[in-house]
């Protein structure tokens, strides 16, 4: 039986229907980098629409330019052609409303939790009793009231990537983006993260875009699945979820869950055979 | 706790020995005068005022030197950080540095700037100042790249993230380099008194030793020890806050 037939509930969409109501948009985007002796086309032609307060994840094998397609749409890189859009504006530098986790530890050293969480707003001039306000909902939200005061030295790799996610709940942002926030956990911290990444989309209603090599962590979480190609990546498949808004980590233990899986691992593995045959693993 | 109570015994012990030593004529007076009759000494020096301005003028010449260096380090750091080839061609001499020994250019300084402080404080910087270069772009390396990343994400323009992001990220290696500053100044200073000087700690111990005046020599050699101890235990006491910080 194949893994098609096998996830019969799996909708594929190939192409992509435009959504009714598109919070961020990429048209014909690539992105070529200028190596010594050659170029190297690391992403591309890419078009994507993200329904506003979606969850979408990007799977791709090593290399495709997920975290490229990310800066992109952060306004951290342009697109060497085609257009980036968030609701409804050209991206041209980070937009207003739009935060980002990386994968790497971002929380400054120098600083406890709560100056962590409440540096962005300090830099945007905020309203200290407001900041305060903010900081208070966002560190008792991610579960870090009694580490208020500790320097991320003190906190292991999970607390600290949730003062990271923590630090962009309280700008508020309308589109998040994460690139492997949770690739450097261990898998039991995972599946929780996920539970909170999933508890903070539902409060805040944003969009959320996430870049990620788990096909679990994508399955488990995501409204839709964008599966890209090697280089230079393009999506390659779309696939629906299904689940309801209100869902945690326990999904995983549902038939569906493996459906989903399946049918990501079906594509994600072609690719995948090409890098490993062509050596560059 | 148990390494550093072994420490202190073992200081102590050798303390104690050289007071036995010394007080039983087993080491002659002519030699060394026993550690609590240093302490006499040193207490009776600093009342009477008679090396005041001696232990003033060191002192002022070892701050001079100090922060000459380490504003000339960390600014030469940043720009030949800025600068990659500049950096590949100078990384060799900054490794190699160390093995000149600075002491040899004593005759151009005093051509330079004759006797006396000038020349000192030039031997001292001399001496200092590579170690906070070095320091400075080993902290400049070493600033993660999701750091800067994150202050794009805050849309912080440059001179912001110099200040909020980049300064405090390497704090801590810019302390090594202040600490070894601070360490190159105290002998750069001292030492260069002892040829290149009519005045200071080093003159005077010199001066002392020439007259067979061991009071005065050890009294003084004392102070510079104490001295030492007392500024770099306060040294160390922030290196280890903000090593602690220093995380992952």
């Amino acid at each position: 039986m194949s893994a098609a037939a096998a996830g019969a509930k799996v909708v594929t969409l190939m192409p992509q229907p435009a959504p009714v109501e598109a919070h961020a948009t990429l048209r014909g985007v690539t992105r070529v980098f200028q190596l010594p002796k050659s170029t190297l086309h690391a992403l591309g032609p890419i078009d994507l629409d993200l329904a506003k307060g979606e969850f979408f994840s990007v799977v791709g094998p090593s290399g495709c330019g997920k975290s490229t397609l990310l800066d992109i749409l952060a306004g951290l890189s342009p697109p060497q052609s085609g257009t980036a859009h968030f609701e409804g504006k050209p991206v041209a530098g980070v937009p207003d409303g739009v935060g980002v986790v990386f994968q790497e530890d971002a929380s400054f050293p120098w600083l406890n939790v709560r100056d962590n969480v409440a540096f962005g707003l300090r830099r945007a001039g905020v309203d200290p009793a407001e900041i305060t306000r903010r900081v208070d909902y966002a560190v008792g939200f991610m579960g870090l009231k009694d580490f208020a005061t500790s320097f991320p030295a003190q906190l292991s790799g999970g607390m600290r990537q949730r003062v990271c996610i923590a630090r962009t709940l309280v700008l508020q942002p309308r589109l998040i983006l994460l690139d492997e926030p949770f690739g450097a956990l261990d898998q039991q911290t995972r599946l929780l993260m996920g539970d909170e990444l999933l508890r903070l989309w539902r409060e805040t209603s944003a969009t959320v875009l996430l870049i990620t090599h788990a096909l679990d962590e994508a399955a488990m979480l995501s409204d839709r699945v964008g599966v890209m190609s090697t280089r230079p990546g393009t999506f390659i498949d779309f696939v629906e979820t299904g689940w309801e808004r209100d869902r945690d980590s326990r999904v995983v233990s549902t038939p569906h869950f493996g459906d989903i899986t399946a049918r990501l691992w079906e594509k994600l593995r072609v690719e995948a055979m090409k890098i490993m045959s062509s050596g560059k693993v | 706790m148990s390494e550093k109570w072994l420490r202190i015994t073992i200081v102590t012990a050798m303390i104690a020995l050289v007071e036995l030593l010394c007080q039983t004529g087993v080491i002659p007076r002519m030699v060394m005068i026993a550690p609590s009759q240093m302490v006499v000494e040193l207490a009776h020096i600093l009342v009477s005022g008679q090396f005041s301005a001696d232990i003033a003028t060191t002192f002022t010449n070892i701050a001079i030197s100090t922060v000459l260096s380490i504003l000339l380090g960390f600014v030469a750091g940043l720009i030949i950080y800025s600068l990659p080839s500049l950096r590949d061609a100078l990384e060799p001499l900054l490794a190699s540095y160390y093995a000149v020994p600075t002491f040899v250019f004593y005759p151009v300084f005093i051509t330079l700037f004759g006797v006396g402080s000038a020349s000192i404080i030039a031997i001292a910087v001399l001496l200092a100042v590579v170690s906070m270069v070095t320091a400075t772009l080993n902290g400049l390396d070493r600033i993660p790249r999701v750091l800067r990343k994150t202050g794009q994400i805050y849309r912080m323009s440059r001179v912001k993230t110099a200040l909020l992001i980049e300064l405090p990220a390497t704090l801590p290696y810019l302390f090594t380099g202040v600490k070894l500053s601070v360490a190159y100044a105290f002998i750069g200073v001292i030492a260069s008194e002892f040829i290149l000087s009519g005045a200071g700690i080093g003159y005077a111990i010199a001066y002392a030793y020439n007259l067979f005046e061991n009071g005065h020599m050890y009294a003084l050699i004392l102070l510079v020890l104490v001295t030492v101890t007392i500024v770099n235990t306060f040294l160390n006491m922030i290196d280890r806050r903000l090593q602690a910080r220093r995380q992952r």
